[in-house]
């Protein structure tokens, strides 16, 4: 009898199985498909008394903007909030599953989470992936041991920062920090600089857009200002809006109630499956 | 199945060796940032050539004047840059064998350099430069950048190499008519040091030159002052001590 391998049942999470095929491919001389960059501007940068966290709103499938004003702040935990760029599915999922992590060790001990524990459920779980998970943070936070702020790269390398940027638009926006960071900010001149960052991305880079989404983050407190600035209104707008030429004509109307249609029988047996 | 290969290739350009044309730059020199102020033309430089990553030459000037009334400013290949100072040469030389009280401005350097750069770019050989010419006459100033495929225009304030990323969105926020001397070196250096922090083959040593009316001056290079004090780099660890 010829032996006959069981299939093992996939045990969840990314299958290498074609790693082999691609990399001949690539050895003869085919291109390996393109990924869609998703196309941001995402910044943080360290004030005074916390963290300010900042995007644009631009979501684009390839040269289409798909969505005009996505949120690119996801929350992490009361305290922590982190920004996206890449790949969108993969920055939701990650974040949120981080998030749930996070959630699952505050009732475990009772306190309040800390950025770096975050830090290092992210970095783990991206370079356990080796960069297929093509999500690139920006993460901020304050907790006990004050406001940190860090940048983390899809292969599972982090940075700590005071000031961060990421996304197609990062150069952009990190010619604005460069130039005009200092420490000590205020909050309101820390905002400035936040939004002028995102609109230097979002007005030099093709693949950010739309408005200014800021988050601002202080010991016990953060606001969540969505959609700060809206540099790019809809600058021709019908007065009239639309309407429609011809109206459908109502023939007949007939309404049927469907209630005493359907027969509840009271206990007896549970029906058969 | 080597030598099929080769034929083939000679056969499709044409061409006697390829080793006559140029398929990567070597010795490389990173951007050029000009604008134009009050007076006339602003461009600024540092002096790095690099060989791949390395940063083998320190006092490459790669802002040079061009006859009476225009400055050059070169990124990418130092020797086609020096082929092309040759060029230029050769044209100023001309024009001023005809003597007769015309010389040739800005807006016609940066014609020729247009034309070289496409003509070569369209034989599969091009000189692997983005140029800038900036230059004043007659009371008119004129800005323009030619790449190395022959794309041409003219601005208020152009950018070469990590300065189209780095620069261009400081001077698009910045830039403003009628800038004063002092007001036009400030906003060059303020791109160059934010160059100097993020492109890795920019060096600390720049020369920043001035065209007016009046004619050309090429600083003595300088160096910028830059701040690493950040608390954040001071230690960075600081909530998870052995990390990173």
């Amino acid at each position: 009898m010829s032996q006959v391998a069981v299939e093992a049942p996939p045990k969840g999470g990314f299958s290498f199985d074609l790693c082999r095929r691609n990399g001949m491919l690539s050895k003869k001389g085919v291109p390996p498909p393109s990924y869609r960059k998703t196309g941001t501007t995402i910044v943080g940068l360290i004030f005074q008394d916390g963290v300010i966290l900042g995007a644009d709103t631009r979501a684009t499938e390839g040269p289409i903007v798909c969505d005009k004003n996505c949120e690119k702040i996801h929350y992490m935990a009361p305290n922590i909030y982190c920004c996206g760029a890449g790949t969108a599915a993969d920055t939701e999922a990650v974040t949120d599953m981080v998030s749930s992590q996070l959630q699952l060790h505050r009732y475990h001990t009772g306190r309040e989470s800390r950025v770096v524990t975050a830090l290092t459920l992210l970095k783990s779980h991206l370079f356990k992936y080796q960069g297929h998970v093509q999500a690139a943070l920006v993460l901020g936070g304050v907790d006990v041991n004050g406001p940190h702020l860090h940048t983390i790269y899809p292969h599972g390398s982090t940075d700590t920062l005071p000031f961060a940027t990421m996304g197609s638009g990062s150069l952009a926006a990190m010619s604005v920090f460069e130039s005009k960071y200092r420490e000590g900010l205020t909050k309101e001149e820390g905002i400035k600089l936040v939004c002028e960052a995102i609109c230097s991305g979002i007005f030099n880079d093709l693949g950010s857009g739309s408005n200014v989404d800021v988050c601002v983050i202080t010991k016990g407190q953060k606001e969540y200002l969505r959609n700060h600035q809206s540099p790019n209104p809809r600058t021709y707008v019908s007065s009239k809006g639309f309407s429609f030429p011809k109206k459908t004509e109502v023939l007949l109307t007939r309404i049927t109630p469907l209630k005493e249609m359907v027969e509840v029988i009271e206990g007896g047996d549970t029906m058969e499956e | 199945m080597e030598s099929n290969q080769s034929n083939l290739h000679n056969s499709l350009l044409a061409s006697e060796a390829d080793s006559q044309r140029t398929l990567y730059p070597y010795v490389t020199g990173t951007s050029v940032v000009a604008i134009k102020y009050k007076d006339g033309i602003l461009m600024a430089s540092d002096m790095g050539g690099s060989y791949g990553s390395t940063l083998r030459y320190k006092s490459v000037e790669r802002i040079k004047p061009v006859g009476k009334h225009s400055l050059l400013g070169a990124s990418g290949e130092i020797s086609d840059f020096q082929e092309i100072l040759r060029y230029l040469d050769e044209l100023i030389l001309y024009d001023n064998m005809w003597d007769d009280g015309n010389s040739l401005g800005p807006k016609e350097v940066h014609s020729y350099l247009t034309r070289v750069m496409y003509n070569r770019r369209n034989k599969f050989n091009p000189l692997w430069n983005s140029l800038i010419l900036g230059g004043v006459k007659n009371g008119h100033k004129y800005l323009g950048m030619v790449s190395m495929i022959g794309v041409n225009f003219e601005d208020d304030h152009v950018a070469t190499g990590f300065g189209n990323h780095l620069a261009r969105p400081i001077l698009r926020d910045e830039w403003h008519e009628n800038l004063s001397f002092e007001d036009g070196v400030k906003l060059l250096e303020k791109c160059m040091r934010v160059l100097l922090y993020r492109d890795r083959s920019a060096i600390n040593k720049l020369q920043i030159a001035k065209i007016t009316e009046e004619g050309v001056t090429v600083s003595q290079p300088y160096s910028l002052k830059t701040f690493w004090g950040f608390s954040a780099f001071q230690n960075p660890t600081v909530g998870a001590e052995g990390s990173w």
